[in-house]
């Protein structure tokens, strides 16, 4: 038995807004798989919820007219899986969408809880991130873009002002197009887990894909909101498709990745696998891309 | 034959269906809620408890505190009584009490019409505690100025047991002895069964309480409850209706005395537990967490001269099981692998921990791990073949244990181990993964684990059974013994078809005990219930078949000695004529103007023996050195539990038991706060027990020796599967990398931390 005081229903997305308006109080539910957990563990207990689970026109990912991908907020991760736009352009984003929990969790939750819930571990944002993905949000004053790097202000914190909620995520054509992607979850266990650490890299090769055009990586808990490592994506900018490349990837990862110690696992272990995670996911992108590593 | 076959669970279509009741499918809509107020701090006295602003939650009935329980302490480990005062289990406990001893004590509960209300005011009850420093190592707490966690045990040592034979100090004198020692360890962990410690009490029959209660132990749990609550043990009346598992965690009384004592408190109003899975791990029981010192002197021809160990176990707060958890795991030591000369001790500490109690394996998990992780240690470094060596050294066909008369009638570990050699292609597989280098390797590795089946002579072995016959000629059977998800009604309703000479399909289980009508058993516990219930089962099954076959007389003439039962017949047994169905002559007894009788049987049997039941695991990992992961390729387990009764439900038994040893050796382990003693991860997103991704296609098998001292020729099963895994899991490791991690789980953060003592990781 849950402790909820009221449950409001949107029926759209301006309706949501006037109930976020009205009951400032309240909390934005969806798919449940994070608010329910703190209602259970007291955390929200008694709270009230305005619940945006109906809103089906926020459901599915397509293409706008200048070939962004908009992924709606409330496209869960099952469908993520098997969409075949997400599978067309951004495969990683389906193979990350795929390390989330446990089938049940995957049809229950989706995208923008994952982003909204500011956590550092979520399995979807370090590839949204990595693809310069930007919130797309909307309030009463109408609709605004924030890129993702500034969404993110803090553990549990997100840009969101109390009218509004997120509508979607956006890819531009430049951030994906040419792109091939790896997403590694590093968890204690093959599935229902929480991501001790989570790398997303990819790579545009050289047209005659003997060198990196270009790189992108970002990661999950390495510090408290997910974040990109901007110095090693310049540091091999050109650089050719060979093991060296891969090690000097890695120490600017190492420069720029800053994991803590928790009870769940300690700051070395932590640098450890990330490095590791980095060499892997860079390795498999390139090959991806249709380069080949030599050396 | 009705023993030995695969046949369908009895309560496989309730089960599947959703029919099957379990105890919260049956209490009453209005029943009362209670919650439990926990202590927050791990040591200490509650000076004062304000309910004020809990008692203005809507809803809320009564709110209980541990000023106001009966000044009465009990023990709760689930044994069956003894009238030996030096026997019985240690009373170190109120319901609630004001000297709290970990974090996760019970000191007040809130009783209110529901289960929001209930918490809302649980977290309004405002508890003003003394503090008193704690200690939560075993090792820590038997040193001097140790906080004291109960008075009578100023030292914090439960227990101390010792084994000596031979002459250990004269033994290591021998020249040319090779000197092994090590230290291993084994985390608490917890049961995790599906369903969490439920239960709900009502009062009817003027001052009588019945506890519906998801337990493993109906009739200990009765006495357990009267005892806690001061009442006649006739006055408790314990129902079991089926049960979520239990794997010992149930073979305790938890709430079911704090639960009857609330309702008294009440008038009588049902009133229920229902913990929650935080709860169930912090607040019910653990497996006792161990650590081991042992000292091998081995010869160069891999014989041993003397041994030694030390083991230390965390008993948590209060006694529970208490002692008798180590000492079965130590006195496993000197039988496995004999040896003339042998010193062990072991100790059960008091900590400020939850508290440990019984769990699958009973101790014999923990000292197998130390133990078999020592005979590889051994191995690698007298370069010899583990299954070479354990061929040589381990228990000896015709070895006979003074104490319990165990006696190894067969050569076991031997057939055990060939068998799953060739299950798993160790051999093989051993030559082609030495000398491997790279980041990523596999290995194989082996152990063995020794088991005994119940208690006898510890405590008393007696099950009692009834059986009566019906008008239709189908079989009611009552027994004390529980279905706790193992398929033990099935497993009982084939022994009883096998006896009578029906189907199994015509024996109709009650599946629920209830203390009021439900004759005697102990329970599911010490992987007991087919062997001991089996005695039961047939000397009842005998009974009534001599008062059926006296009717079969009066019906048909025939003398008694000439005629028997089959297929629901009787027959005569000379040319297999049926005489009259067994249907016929249940209507005809039942009905007869003159002779009218009820047909029914029940005895009990008060069994004088014990069996051993031995077997192996085999496991190959692949180890992925830079990121600190072991995946588990392959893993088997060969047991000879003697004959099997339901070879589908054994392999399924063993198949689970793998399971729980894959947790304790890769996975699981209960983390605490130093500081506060707060469990860290006590859900089970944060505890991590293996999931089905985790697992490789796990193989059991079996060689099936009859067990002579057994009606049915069976012995113990249902914990014998999680007690080999971890330690062969570990040897795998050793085997892939010549890494020997002592401490187990083996999980990424203990592999980070011992690849980087062996330097297999690239420096910072």
């Amino acid at each position: 038995m849950y402790d909820i005081q009221h449950y409001y229903e949107a029926k759209s997305v301006e309706d949501a807004i006037r109930l976020r308006v009205e009951h400032p109080e309240a909390v934005i539910i969806s798919g449940g798989s994070d608010i329910l957990i703190s209602i259970r563990s007291g955390d929200l207990a008694g709270c009230s919820l305005i619940s945006i689970h109906g809103l089906d026109t926020l459901r599915g990912v397509s293409l706008d007219p200048d070939d962004t991908l908009r992924i709606g907020a409330l496209t869960s991760f099952s469908h993520l899986m098997k969409d075949p736009l997400i599978l067309e352009h951004i495969p990683v984003l389906a193979e990350a969408a795929g390390k989330v929990g446990g089938p049940q969790i995957r049809n229950i939750g989706t995208v923008g809880g994952n982003v909204c819930n500011g956590v550092t571990s979520a399995d979807t944002a370090s590839t949204l991130l990595a693809f310069d993905a930007e919130a797309e949000l909307q309030g009463q004053k109408g609709k605004r873009r924030v890129p993702l790097t500034a969404f993110y202000k803090g553990p549990r914190r997100v840009d969101i002002e109390k009218d509004e909620i997120m509508t979607a995520l956006l890819i531009s054509s430049k951030a994906y197009k040419d792109y091939a992607g790896c997403y590694i979850k590093y968890a204690k266990r093959a599935a229902m887990d929480i991501a001790t650490s989570g790398c997303s890299v990819n790579v545009k090769l050289t047209p005659g894909k003997d060198a990196i055009e270009y790189a992108r990586v970002a990661f999950g808990v390495s510090g408290p909101v997910p974040i990109r490592i901007s110095s090693a994506e310049e540091a091999v900018q050109g650089k050719p498709l060979t093991e060296e490349t891969i090690e000097l990837f890695a120490e600017h990862v190492r420069a720029g990745i800053n994991p803590r110690t928790s009870w769940r696992a300690s700051r070395d272990f932590r640098i450890q696998i990330q490095l590791e995670m980095a060499r892997r996911c860079l390795r498999r992108s390139i090959e991806r891309a249709g380069g080949e590593i030599v050396g | 034959m009705q023993v030995g076959k695969s046949v369908k669970r009895v309560d496989a279509y309730d089960k599947v269906t959703g029919r099957a009741k379990y105890t919260a499918d049956i209490c009453p809509k209005d029943t009362y809620v209670a919650r439990i107020v926990h202590s927050t701090i791990a040591h200490g006295r509650v000076l004062k408890i304000d309910t004020s602003e809990a008692e203005r939650v809507e809803g809320v009935v009564k709110i209980l505190t541990c000023f106001d329980v009966p000044d009465i302490e009990f023990g709760t480990a689930g044994h069956p009584w003894t009238t030996n005062p030096e026997h019985q289990d240690i009373a170190d406990r109120k319901l609630m009490n004001e000297h709290v001893r970990y974090y996760g004590d019970e000191v007040a509960a809130v009783i209110a019409k529901d289960e929001v209300a209930a918490t809302r005011a649980a977290r309004l009850v405002r508890v003003e505690y003394e503090k008193y420093p704690h200690v939560l190592d075993p090792l820590e707490a038997i040193q001097e100025g140790m906080p004291v966690i109960h008075e009578a045990f100023p030292d914090n040592i439960l227990g101390h047991s010792s084994i000596r034979e031979g002459n250990y100090q004269e033994a290591i004198r021998e020249p040319g002895l090779i000197k092994i020692e090590g230290w291993y360890s084994t985390p608490s962990v917890q049961h995790s069964q599906i369903e969490n410690h439920i239960c709900y009490a009502y009062m009817e029959g003027g001052d009588r309480v019945t506890v519906v209660a998801s337990t493993q132990i109906p009739h200990i749990t009765r006495r357990i409850t009267a005892q806690a609550l001061g009442l006649p043990w006739g006055k408790v009346r314990v129902i079991k209706p089926y049960i979520g598992g239990g794997f010992g965690n149930k073979q305790d009384a938890l709430y079911e005395p704090l639960c009857a004592w609330l309702c008294t408190q009440v008038g009588g109003h049902p009133v229920m537990i229902d913990s929650t899975r935080e709860e169930t791990f912090v607040s019910s029981r653990v497996r006792h967490a161990m650590r081991s010192h042992i000292i091998s002197w081995v010869r160069p021809d891999g014989t041993f001269a003397a041994r030694k160990m030390k083991v230390w176990s965390d008993q948590g707060a209060y006694a529970s099981h208490g002692h008798g958890v180590v000492a079965k795991g130590m006195g496993a030591f000197p039988q496995i692998y004999p040896c003339p000369n042998v010193e062990c001790d072991c100790w059960t500490v008091y900590t400020n921990k939850p508290s440990a109690g019984a769990m699958r394996g009973y101790g014999i998990p923990q000292t197998m791990f130390h133990n078999e992780s020592h005979i590889d240690d051994i191995v690698t470094k007298l370069n010899m073949d583990p299954v070479e060596f354990r061929r040589k050294n381990s228990m000896p066909v015709g070895y006979v244990d003074p104490f319990s008369k165990n006696e190894l009638y067969d050569d076991s570990f031997n057939q055990c181990m060939t068998k799953a050699e060739a299950l798993l292609n160790f051999n093989r597989k051993r030559k082609l993964y030495a000398n491997q280098t790279g980041p990523v390797r596999r290995g194989v590795g082996m152990a063995l684990f020794w088991y005994n089946t119940a208690v006898w002579p510890i405590s008393i072995e007696t099950s009692a059974c009834r059986m009566i016959l019906n008008a239709d000629g189908s079989i009611q059977l009552m027994l004390g013994e529980t279905e706790i998800g193992q398929g033990q009604d099935t497993a009982a309703a084939q022994m009883a078809a096998q006896v009578l000479g029906v189907s199994y399909k015509d024996v109709h289980v009650v599946s629920t005990q209830d203390t009021d009508v439900t004759p005697y058993g102990s329970g599911a516990y010490a992987s007991r219930q087919t062997y001991v219930g089996g005695f039961a089962i047939a000397q009842t099954g005998r009974i009534l078949k001599e008062k059926i076959l006296k009717h079969a007389h009066r019906l048909t003439r025939m003398p008694v000695d000439i005629i028997d039962i089959k297929d629901s017949w009787i027959v005569r047994k000379e040319d297999g004529r049926r005489l009259i169905s067994l249907e016929t002559l249940a209507t005809e007894t039942l009905y007869d103007i003159k002779h009218s009788e009820h047909i029914a049987a029940e005895s009990t049997y008060s069994v004088q023996s014990n069996a051993y039941s031995f077997g192996a695991s085999f496991a190959e990992v692949e180890v992925d050195i830079p990121l600190c992961h072991v995946r588990l390729l392959g893993l088997v387990n060969v047991h000879d539990c003697g004959n099997l009764i339901n070879p589908q439900l054994a392999e399924a038994q063993v198949h689970g038991g793998m399971s729980m040893g894959i947790g304790f050796g890769l996975y699981e382990k209960m983390l605490f706060d130093e500081k506060s003693g707060r469990m860290l991860n006590d859900n089970l997103l944060d505890y991590k027990l293996p999931t089905t991704m985790d697992h490789p296609d796990i193989i059991a098998d079996f060689v099936e020796n009859p067990e002579p001292t057994s009606p049915f020729g069976t012995k113990a099963l249902g914990e014998p599967p999680a007690c080999s895994p971890a330690p062969a899991i570990r040897n795998a490791i050793l085997n892939a990398t010549g890494v020997a991690i002592n401490d187990i789980p083996i999980n990424p953060d203990q592999l980070f931390e011992s690849f980087r003592d062996a330097g297999l990781l690239e420096g910072e």
